[in-house]
């Protein structure tokens, strides 16, 4: 977190690129490579040129294989696959390629790589294009996933990414990033609108970026009564919830996973057995998921508490006003925490 | 039904003015998420389409409208489903990206290249369960750099299906100048995979309709599958509000020289290049903005010119027919 210093600020998606600026210039060896990277970066393209940012045909399952190969062979890409439900096309590299490389070589061989994607829904674009995926990848031994909140997290955990030494997921959930909402969701239109949260879009960063370590969570609020664990656009409707609750007089305290796999137990573990209640928020869908996960290592922990989940429960729909009522909503999550009050 | 010239503008005018229609809609902000519209590619949509009858089945891309609107489903349902309501054609569950009728065997999806596979089971159940029917891939060149439609090219010709592979080629890749990604000739891969294939202006909505028909007729008696590539047009960018036409070159300069300056970083060469790379993106699309010598219905509207009350009564009675849909879509709730 940033401390102390004079605070600059910056969009979510502009964190992002800062920060693989100055991980690009001090490392020669990073190079970005994906679907429309010239158009999508095209600052880092007229930066640091056609070799270190290039376009890729439309082939995801050859250039994300090619990515692991890279990584293998001493560069390390960012490959981009544009949004997370492409990887379903390509799922070959990172099942049973980048996330095995390192346990069947005895842990002598290693991908360090980063697969940039967007995720995430609340614009009305269908369920081929707003999953979040996050839990589905974090199930396979060997990826990292991570999902960052905020501005400065958002920087801070591109240069996780990058310093981490094996294949890691990160998801750039598109109500954060300007550009992609502008894109998919807007396209220039002032015709609609979307319930962005402002503190994730923009926000203070720190002056130089440095990297966070890899699966740890942060507390972003305090709170007695009710614990509420999400990531990414659910942290912030759970502070809103959280606001809500507390004119309730219900102390509520939130935690911002920030990474999904490692996923920080002891953090979790210490609200919870303070809280006793834990309430998880998860855009991803719901059955055989992170939620689930959540509950299972806090019954190994040996603690006992009462349990609830907002979740995706099916296929996203189309349509604006089933999607809001499918997606994790501020209103549900306030619904489902006073069932465990 | 009537193959003449005039029956074919007929497809492609209904197609056109309900795309028309669809825009003013996402415009007004009616229609959520992206619009991808096939403006441009309506010759050869109407060109393979007019020799589907029914059994015969379509697997579709993010461009689904026009070959299902020239199929014949009901307009107003395909309205109700962009406007997200309950009574649209997939309940509001699909949007434009995800559009299905079972009963015209027509399926869609927003996965680049995956018509591909899909219209291969079509054919092997049309080869299986009615003989004489046939399936059709409608995808782009930026799908033809997919895995998963190359090794359709190779499962079809294998087993000899009732395929016929149609890639309607604009030189896009999304945002991406598809010749800059693409190794060899689209054509002579399908070749290469021991399918028939050939070539067609895709503008010229009449050479459409004789290959496709060729193809076609060889599917249906047996003789396997095909693929036809047909040059057309990308009028309309990527999707609506396509960022690259909408390029604020001005409002973009600023954050560019601070990347052209900022050390370390490539040569100057190199930096020069990328903008220049950058600059020729931008204005080809807004090139292709006013490309309408290539549109297929100005070229076929020219050759019809001798049919000129036939043309003003065409137009009227397709207004009239978007014009009762988009009441009938409005007004039931």
């Amino acid at each position: 977190m940033a401390e102390g210093k004079k605070i600059r600020t910056m969009s979510f998606a502009g964190a992002i690129e800062d920060a693989l600026g100055q991980a690009m210039a001090s490392d020669n060896r990073i190079v970005i490579f994906g679907e429309d990277v010239h158009g999508l970066r095209m600052n880092l393209f007229v930066r640091f040129g056609e070799k270190r940012v290039r376009p890729t045909p439309i082939s995801e399952s050859a250039f994300l294989g090619a990515a692991v190969g890279a990584a293998m062979a001493g560069l390390k890409p960012v490959v981009e696959i544009m949004m997370v439900d492409f990887l379903g096309v390509a799922m070959d590299a990172l099942l049973n390629e980048a996330a095995k490389l390192e346990a069947f070589s005895g842990g002598k061989w290693k991908a360090p790589m980063v697969v940039r994607a967007a995720c995430g829904g609340g614009y009305g674009d269908g369920g081929q294009h707003e999953q979040s995926l996050w839990g589905w990848l974090a199930h396979i031994p060997g990826l990292a996933v991570v999902a960052p909140s905020t501005p400065a997290d958002a920087g801070s955990l591109m240069l996780t990414a990058l310093q981490h030494d094996g294949p890691v997921v990160y998801l750039e959930h598109k109500l954060l990033s300007n550009y992609w909402l502008e894109y998919l969701g807007s396209g220039g239109r002032t015709t609609v609108s979307y319930d962005i949260p402002l503190e994730g879009a923009n926000g203070p960063v720190p002056d130089t970026w440095e990297a966070l370590p890899l699966g740890r969570a942060v507390t972003r609020r305090e709170g007695s009564d009710i614990t509420l664990v999400s990531v990414a656009v659910g942290v912030h409707r759970c502070l809103e919830a959280a606001a809500a609750l507390e004119k309730e007089s219900v102390s509520t305290g939130v935690i911002d996973l920030r990474s999904i796999s490692p996923l920080d137990r002891k953090t979790i573990c210490e609200a919870v057995s303070k809280s006793k209640r834990l309430l998880i928020v998860d855009e991803d869908y719901r059955d055989f998921g992170l939620s689930g996960e959540v509950a299972a290592i806090l019954l190994e922990a040996g603690l006992t508490f009462k349990y609830g989940r907002v979740c995706t429960e099916g296929t996203i729909p189309y349509s604006r006003n089933l999607e809001d009522a499918a997606l994790p909503s501020t209103g549900r999550i306030i619904e489902a925490a006073r069932k465990l009050l | 039904m009537g193959t003449d010239l005039q029956a074919l503008y007929r497809l492609m005018l209904r197609s056109r003015r309900f795309e028309e229609a669809v825009t003013k809609l996402w415009e007004a902000g009616k229609i959520s998420g992206e619009m991808h519209l096939g403006v441009g590619e309506e010759g050869v949509v109407a060109g393979v389409v007019a020799h589907l009858r029914d059994g015969d089945a379509m697997a579709l891309d993010h461009r689904g409208t026009p070959p299902l609107v020239m199929r014949g489903v009901d307009l107003a349902l395909l309205l109700k489903e962009f406007l997200g309501r309950s009574d649209g054609l997939c309940k509001g569950m699909g949007g434009h990206m995800h559009l299905f009728s079972a009963q015209h065997l027509a399926a869609s999806s927003g996965i680049v290249g995956s018509s591909g596979p899909l219209a291969t089971g079509f054919a092997m159940a049309a080869q299986y369960l009615h003989p004489g029917n046939i399936s059709v891939a409608f995808f782009g060149d930026g799908a033809s750099n997919q895995g998963m439609l190359l090794e359709s090219f190779n499962l079809a010709s294998a087993w000899q299906l009732p395929l016929i592979f149609v890639c309607k080629d604009n030189t896009w890749a999304i945002a991406t100048q598809s010749p800059k990604v693409t190794g060899g000739d689209i054509t002579d891969r399908a070749r290469s995979f021991g399918l028939e294939a050939a070539e067609v202006d895709g503008s010229d909505v009449e050479a459409v309709y004789a290959a496709a028909g060729h193809l076609i007729e060889r599917a249906r008696d047996g003789d396997g599958p095909s693929f036809l590539l047909a040059h057309c047009p990308r009028l309309e960018g990527h999707y609506l509000g396509d960022p690259l036409r909408r390029a604020n070159m001005m409002e973009l300069a600023g954050p560019l020289m601070t990347a052209f300056v900022a050390q370390p970083g490539a040569s100057v060469a190199e930096r020069a290049y990328s903008l220049g790379t950058l600059l020729s993106l931008v204005g080809k699309t807004t090139v292709e903005k006013n490309w309408r010598r290539h549109d297929p219905l100005d070229k076929a509207r020219r050759k019809l010119q001798s049919q000129k009350s036939g043309l003003d009564a065409l137009e009227k009675e397709i207004e009239a027919e978007i014009r009762l849909a988009l009441e009938t879509a409005m007004m039931e709730a």
